[in-house]
């Protein structure tokens, strides 16, 4: 995965949804170690203060969690891994579902379209 | 914590022109500051007060708490936005000249930047191109470890595959303790790397603010911001 920034938001936030991206597609596994701040930052070109503030608030969600001495790690809890993707699956949905309203199709005839455009895509 | 560059009142004339007309604020420990402004704003001529290569009219500058002389020298690494080096010197010759001239020049740290850009040692200056001679100039100011990195448009003269590089060296390179002050106008190539930001216009500072807060608080990049404020 590529690091990628939008230019209306705050870095910080980017870093923070880019790096529970890679959480919950399991790039970064359960329980696993992430690289340091210093090494992060290198990778995705920014600053080692902007990407510090993103792990702070990771670590205040509780996904990830760090050890004094020997750095910070992915939680173990599977279901909270779990649950943070339902959370942002669900605003996925809605995001689209406002989409097509945008568009003049209601949320049914969109479910509707949708079965229909994934039938196609697995042929 | 005691700020690692700190600015009063600073002014600078050359002649009727006001190059920097009472210019405030600081630079806290830790922290890459953008010094952004269009040509001919002032960006230089405030590096060259804090390397004391230009004494001001009036108001004060510090380093670390101390007055501009040769003790803050050795705490501050420079960047020039011009080669000062000799072009017939051998890459090899320069560091080992940086070595005697800088206490702290760590010389096996500037070999192992070398080595990863594949130059040569025993290549002389005058025969690298633009570019790889910027990237000697970089790796020799980034070897030092420094309080203070003054780097004056340090991603002038390359191109974006090579800036990007030069980022990443100034990013794994710097003391952390320290602060670094880009100065530039290449804005959204930078932004990413920068905690801070300074707006300079004729010679006053328009705007300081942290690169989170401006796109928190106006929803657009630094970048875009800066069109804004330097439209012309």
């Amino acid at each position: 995965m590529i690091w990628h920034f939008e230019n209306d938001r705050p870095i910080y936030t980017q870093l923070l949804e880019q790096i529970r991206l890679r959480i919950i597609s399991g790039e970064y596994t359960a329980g696993a170690r992430l690289p340091s701040v210093r090494e992060l930052a290198s990778e995705a070109s920014v600053n080692p203060n902007t990407m510090q503030k993103a792990l702070s608030e990771l670590e205040q969600s509780g996904l990830i969690y760090s050890q004094r001495t020997s750095g910070r790690f992915v939680t173990e809890d599977r279901s909270m891994i779990e649950k943070v993707k339902e959370t942002i699956a669900e605003e996925k949905i809605k995001e689209f579902i406002h989409t097509m309203e945008e568009l003049g199709i209601n949320p049914v005839e969109t479910i509707k379209l949708m079965e229909k455009t994934a039938k196609e895509m697995t042929k | 914590m005691s700020a690692i560059m700190e600015c009063r009142d600073l002014t600078k004339s050359f002649g009727s022109l006001k190059a920097l007309n009472q210019i405030n604020f600081s630079i806290e420990p830790g922290r890459i500051v953008g010094l952004l402004g269009p040509n001919g704003s002032g960006k230089t001529t405030l590096i060259k007060v804090a390397t004391g290569l230009l004494t001001p009219n009036s108001g004060s500058i510090t380093i670390c708490g101390l007055p501009v002389d040769t003790q803050s020298k050795l705490r501050v690494s420079y960047l020039p936005d011009k080669n000062y080096l000799n072009e017939s010197l051998k890459v090899s010759q320069i560091f080992d000249y940086f070595n005697d001239f800088y206490s702290n020049f760590q010389i096996d740290k500037a070999y192992e930047m070398l080595s990863r850009l594949n130059i040569d040692r025993n290549s002389r200056l005058k025969t690298l191109s633009k570019g790889t001679k910027e990237k000697v100039q970089l790796i020799l100011v980034m070897s030092r470890k420094a309080d203070l990195y003054l780097l004056d448009e340090p991603i002038g003269g390359v191109d974006p595959a090579a800036r990007d590089y030069i980022l990443n060296t100034i990013l794994s390179n710097y003391n952390e303790e320290g602060s670094i002050l880009i100065s530039t106008h290449l804005i959204s190539d930078i932004e990413p790397i920068l905690d801070d930001v300074i707006f300079i216009k004729d010679g006053t500072i328009v705007l300081t603010s942290s690169v989170d807060t401006i796109r928190e608080e106006n929803g657009k990049s630094v970048d875009a911001l800066f069109r804004e404020v330097f439209k012309c």
